[in-house]
């Protein structure tokens, strides 16, 4: 059984089983280290004797005896009586309770009690299963810092009793902006490279979709899940087209447009439409996002891409939420539309970005075109010292390879 | 179930001050619509009648006391209720009844349970 294999059921498997096993015990360290535990056991088995005819049963009774282990440890540790917990269900948890578990573990990770950045680092790491270095890494931070940063979280809601479920109908909006910026974030985890040698972990970005498509199924009228979806499906839709035979990373420029997904498209216009017509007003900044990602989606080639409304609907998007990269991404659009010289004076203009990568080499590229080699290349090793995946830095290298070719 | 404290967190007023008496009478409505969670708690006198103690090189040491609160906020410590909640969804819920919550804040912690 080759540990590929082995590794992707994990993957897949991990996070539903942690879920379900956070509820029955109640608490997050302990789930977590009875499902790694399990995990552990799945990795020196499996290989060996093949992966389960039910691989997910096979994990969570795993973990389950491991946990009742674990709970009778600090019972007799506690000098108390382990409290009385059915762990050992006979009957396989169904469909609709793992996916109101993963809900609950959601809504949980994300809860308004947590700072923002602690919920992300919590859903990336207890609900995508990614390695505290990759989410240190995904997030910018120290690996030392982000893992006090998970202890603390799991600490405060073990001690202030964050409660294990979905908000109430009337509650949900609210707590949706969080939920929506963690999804998309592990999305972009997993399509944008940001931890490793894999260009599309697609397991992350599946899982990301997944999420939308069970916040989607549970707020049907919500713009911000609406949005959120469209996003994700038309970014996604390129998954095919957007890695060379190599592996290496492909621009939007380069792409393919035949290999881009065109059903995924369809269905992600169509709920662009949707969110927009829900937040007339105040448009939600995902399906702004999404806007200009059908913009993309719907140009026949690169060079008849409509860069007056993509530029205008980050002029929107910068009403409802200004960051640097987004203005960086206008400013390429702006360069698109307008020429190197003005795009460059615009993207010079921003501040703040001089640690991401993508500055620098958006600069490169305008330079280059502008015949600016020297300067160009500067900017491209620029980018290539900051933190880059082995692609993308591959991909870098050619671009400045090119230069004085 | 768990118990939480309730700080609150406003101006720094002297509720005996009959100019208070609208207020007090929010936070005795509060006490009342409360009534089930909360398990004890008070106002307290203003920051100008605290004193802060410490005891210099350790235990036995000299102590030293100094007139006022341990820290100068523009917001001060000016009462706590001692709430027994299912979780902190609840907690949080009971703590934005309570009038200092629009007039200052309510810090919510958890009490460790012995």
């Amino acid at each position: 059984m080759p540990v590929d294999a082995v590794a992707r059921v994990l993957r897949e498997e991990r996070t539903r089983i942690l879920a379900t096993l956070i509820r029955v015990v109640g608490s997050i360290d302990l789930a977590e280290d009875a499902v790694g535990d399990a995990v552990v056991r799945a990795l020196e088995s499996w290989p060996r004797d093949g992966i389960p005819a039910t691989p997910r049963a096979w994990l969570l009774v795993v973990a389950k005896r491991r946990a009742i282990d674990l709970l009778r440890r600090e019972a007799l540790r506690a000098g108390k009586e382990a409290e009385a917990v059915s762990l050992l269900d006979p009957d396989p948890e169904p469909p609709e309770v793992v996916r109101d578990d993963l809900l609950r573990l959601v809504f949980t990770c994300c809860h308004p009690a947590l700072s923002v950045d602690a919920q992300v680092a919590l859903a990336l790491r207890t609900l995508a299963g990614l390695s505290t270095a990759e989410v240190a890494r995904g997030l910018l931070v120290p690996e030392a810092t982000m893992a006090k940063r998970l202890t603390r979280a799991r600490q405060k809601i073990a001690r202030a009793e964050i409660p294990y479920r979905v908000p109430a109908a009337e509650e949900l909006p609210d707590r949706l902006t969080g939920v929506a910026a963690t999804v998309y974030l592990i999305f972009n985890e997993g399509y944008a490279a940001g931890a490793g040698d894999d260009l599309v972990r697609t397991g992350l970005t599946d899982e990301a979709l997944r999420l939308a498509r069970l916040l989607a199924e549970l707020m049907p009228d919500e713009p911000t899940v609406l949005g959120l979806l469209a996003l994700l499906m038309l970014q996604d839709s390129r998954r095919a087209a957007r890695v060379d035979a190599y592996g290496g990373p492909l621009l939007l420029a380069e792409q393919d447009r035949s290999r881009w997904d065109r059903a995924a498209i369809v269905a992600g216009v169509e709920l662009v439409g949707r969110a927009l017509r829900r937040s007339p007003d105040r448009p939600d900044r995902y399906a702004v996002q999404a806007a200009i990602a059908a913009c993309h989606a719907l140009a026949p080639t690169y060079n008849r891409t409509p860069w007056d409304a993509v530029v205008s609907w980050y002029d929107v998007l910068l009403t409802v939420h200004d960051t640097p990269v987004v203005r960086l991404n206008r400013a390429v659009a702006v360069a698109e539309r307008d020429g190197p010289a003005v795009g460059l004076a615009v993207v010079d203009a921003i501040e703040g970005l001089a640690g991401y990568p993508w500055w620098h080499a958006s600069r490169a590229e305008l330079l280059h075109r502008l015949g600016r080699g020297g300067e160009a290349a500067s900017a491209y090793r620029a980018a290539l010292a900051l933190d880059v995946s082995v692609p993308q830095a591959a991909h870098l290298r050619r671009r400045l390879a090119a230069l004085s070719a | 179930m768990p118990t939480y404290i309730a700080l609150t967190y406003t101006a720094d007023v002297d509720w005996t001050n009959p100019e208070h008496a609208d207020e007090m009478a929010e936070y005795r409505e509060f006490g009342q619509a409360a009534q089930a969670v909360i398990r004890g708690g008070s106002a307290l006198y203003p920051t100008t009648t605290a004193t802060t103690v410490r005891v210099s090189g350790g235990k036995g040491g000299d102590v030293l006391t100094s007139d006022g609160p341990y820290a100068e906020t523009k917001e001060a410590l000016t009462g706590f209720y001692l709430l027994e909640c299912a979780d902190l969804d609840e907690a949080v819920a009971v703590a934005a009844t309570m009038p200092a919550a629009w007039n200052g804040a309510v810090e919510i912690r958890p009490v460790i349970s012995t």
